[in-house]
């Protein structure tokens, strides 16, 4: 068991040091980092200076190992447009980007639920085909149509929500939510949906195919011929067995949510990373991309190694190491 | 041609409405596309069919300047919006084969070496696959794009743009091909014929291109139509985050983002149209690429 987290954890922190490796790559050789932190007036005395000073003439394990260190310590260096520090852009960004990767996923979770069960018991139904050919063409419309033809319908004909941004937030001093005011939560619902809604059809069939392949098993069978009330048999019986492949493949999305955050963030100008990174590689400012690159990867191997160290709790079958070889 | 129309393939398609519409509708959007020139009634690139006066004309209403009349309107400069479509779908659907190309080249050979030799090669190529595949293909070709584009030099990064973004979505798709391909090869490698292929002498090239590779491309077709379906929506993404095609060809993507722009002043035809197209040509796509996955490989079923 242990040797088994261990191969894991050494697995996470290899496949870790190659994203870095790609990231340091960027931001040593695509980027410039004596251009962008003297600015392009410096003379070449000064250039020198600075290139042995940030030692760009040591070799290049060390520099790599020395951009791990700095990365480690949130070092990523300055943004090319700004001056900033980058780790400070991202951390001023990164509750705006949370907040709504979280929202939608409540989203996404609770109606890709409901519908799921729904579609699930009504088989057939005039409004569970409707609902389904209605997701095959959700799944079909690209991300940012989505958000577009939610703002058409509900910002510019309705008038009901805002369009752009974050609404009023409040400052917590490390954190800014938008979840204390009407207008930051009326802010959150459109990018939300648009961001939610992938992850909720994907929930859905998911829930839909576990739904229906536990209504045939026998103890379904049997809690219904002991006489209990639908209701008793597909909250109490049915419902709990299908919470963990829909919980696990939920964790899974929420590294795909952070890459459809740019899209969304795009569309609705909200002030979070994602729009921070289609930024910099508008403006091609490659600190900001390195960084984001060694943050979403960071987040992408973390879910996995979570997800993979629950498996490892819920199912002792693993836990032997048996199927592992096997595989 | 009568054997092809006798087929089970063809009995099946001809069989099954959502396959027939699915291809209809995308013949004919490629062949407005291809035909462009002689069906758009004016030139959108060209300055000299345009009149400004004809700016926001709405759909199949009259200019109340100059009279004259739009299938689906025109935008702010007076380019008739339905030339504009067809000339973008050109810049779309081309970017997107080119893209499915070169993910199908890089991604045949990679799987094909990483198969039928094995070893060292095998691991470093699927390793990076695995790592590839953790990160959505829609952020891979971002990041290449935004690398791309740091790499060259300022003054040709406007005009090779299509490239990088070719570039881009081909790289950032070609681990499913790959992945396929290496799968068959492995357990075609282990079959008589290549054992055979192998006695009379052949090079290791020779049996790959002429022996193996022939036998694992069936499955490569089903990839490649859902690839294309995925890389017309990476284009159009990536055109509308502003960061593909220059605005001066304009594909599905860049209209949209146009059109946008126009929404808020009531001007919604000039989103309507395009958005309509792009999800006409993607649903298709990803129709008929289903129920060709179903036809050419009934184990998904």
């Amino acid at each position: 068991m242990l040797i088994i987290i261990l191969r894991r954890l050494l697995q996470a922190v290899m496949v870790l040091l190659f994203v870095a490796l790609i990231s340091f790559l960027i931001f040593r050789f695509v980027g410039n980092p004596v251009e962008s932190l003297l600015g392009q007036e410096a003379t070449v005395a000064q250039r020198a200076a600075l290139e042995n000073a940030l030692g760009l003439n040591d070799p290049i394990y060390e520099q790599y190992a020395n951009f791990v260190w700095r990365a480690l310590q949130f070092d990523f260096g300055n943004s090319y447009r700004g001056a900033l520090p980058v780790a400070e852009l991202i951390a001023l960004r990164l509750p705006a980007t949370l907040e709504l990767a979280i929202t939608s996923a409540i989203f996404a979770v609770i109606f890709g639920v409901i519908t799921g069960i729904y579609t699930a018991i009504n088989r057939g139904s005039m409004m569970t085909n409707f609902i389904l050919s209605t997701s095959l063409v959700g799944v079909s419309l690209p991300t940012f149509l989505i958000g577009v033809l939610l703002i058409w319908l509900f910002s510019v004909e309705l008038n009901w929500l805002p369009s752009f941004g974050r609404g009023e937030v409040v400052d917590l001093g490390w954190w800014t939510t938008g979840y204390l005011t009407v207008s930051g939560l009326k802010s959150l619902i459109l990018p939300s949906i648009t961001l939610g809604l992938y992850q909720m059809t994907l929930i859905m069939r998911l829930t839909r195919a576990e739904m229906l392949e536990v209504l045939r098993q026998d103890y379904i069978r049997l809690a219904v011929a002991l006489g209990q009330s639908k209701r008793q048999v597909y909250f109490f019986h049915a419902l709990p067995n299908i919470l963990i492949p829909v919980i696990t493949i939920t964790g899974l999305q929420l590294g795909s949510v952070i890459a459809f955050a740019i899209i969304t963030e795009t569309v609705f100008q909200w002030p979070g990373v994602g729009l921070l990174f289609i930024n910099a590689v508008y403006f091609v400012d490659i600190p900001v991309m390195s960084a984001y690159l060694l943050l979403v990867g960071f987040a992408f191997v973390v879910i996995n190694l979570v997800v993979d160290l629950l498996y490892l709790l819920i199912d002792p079958r693993l836990r032997d190491g048996q199927l592992r070889k096997e595989v | 041609m009568r054997r092809f129309l006798q087929s089970d393939f063809f009995y099946d398609f001809s069989n099954t409405p959502v396959a027939v519409v699915s291809f209809v509708v995308f013949m004919v959007i490629i062949l407005a596309a291809v035909f462009a020139n002689f069906i758009a009634p004016n030139n959108p690139f060209d300055p000299a069919s345009l009149n400004l006066m004809n700016g926001f004309t709405p759909p199949m209403q009259a200019n109340e300047f100059t009279g004259e009349v739009f299938l689906m309107g025109t935008d702010d400069q007076g380019r008739d919006l339905f030339s504009t479509i067809l000339y973008g779908l050109r810049i779309s659907l081309f970017v997107g084969i080119m893209a499915v190309m070169l993910a199908m080249v890089m991604g045949v050979t990679l799987g094909l070496i990483a198969g039928y030799l094995g070893g060292w090669l095998d691991t470093l190529i699927m390793r990076f696959a695995d790592i590839q595949m953790t990160f959505p293909s829609i952020l891979v070709a971002m990041l290449i794009y935004g690398v791309a584009k740091g790499v060259l030099p300022p003054d040709l990064r406007y005009e090779m743009s299509i490239a990088v973004l070719i570039v881009s979505i081909g790289l950032s798709e070609w681990v499913p091909f790959a992945r396929t391909v290496r799968g068959s090869t492995l357990v075609e490698r282990e079959k008589e014929y290549i054992t055979a292929a192998k006695m009379i002498g052949l090079s290791k090239r020779q049996i790959m291109l002429l022996h193996v590779l022939p036998n694992v491309l069936s499955p490569v077709l089903v990839i490649a139509t859902i690839t294309f379906a995925l890389a017309i929506i990476a284009e159009a993404t990536l055109s509308f985050l502003g960061v593909g095609v220059p605005t001066t060809k304009p594909s599905l993507g860049t209209l949209i983002r146009i059109g946008q722009d126009f929404l808020f002043s009531g001007e919604w035809w000039i989103l309507l149209f395009p958005a309509l197209t792009l999800l006409a040509l993607a649903l298709s796509i990803n129709l008929f690429g289903d129920w060709l996955r179903d036809t050419l490989n009934p184990k998904l079923k």
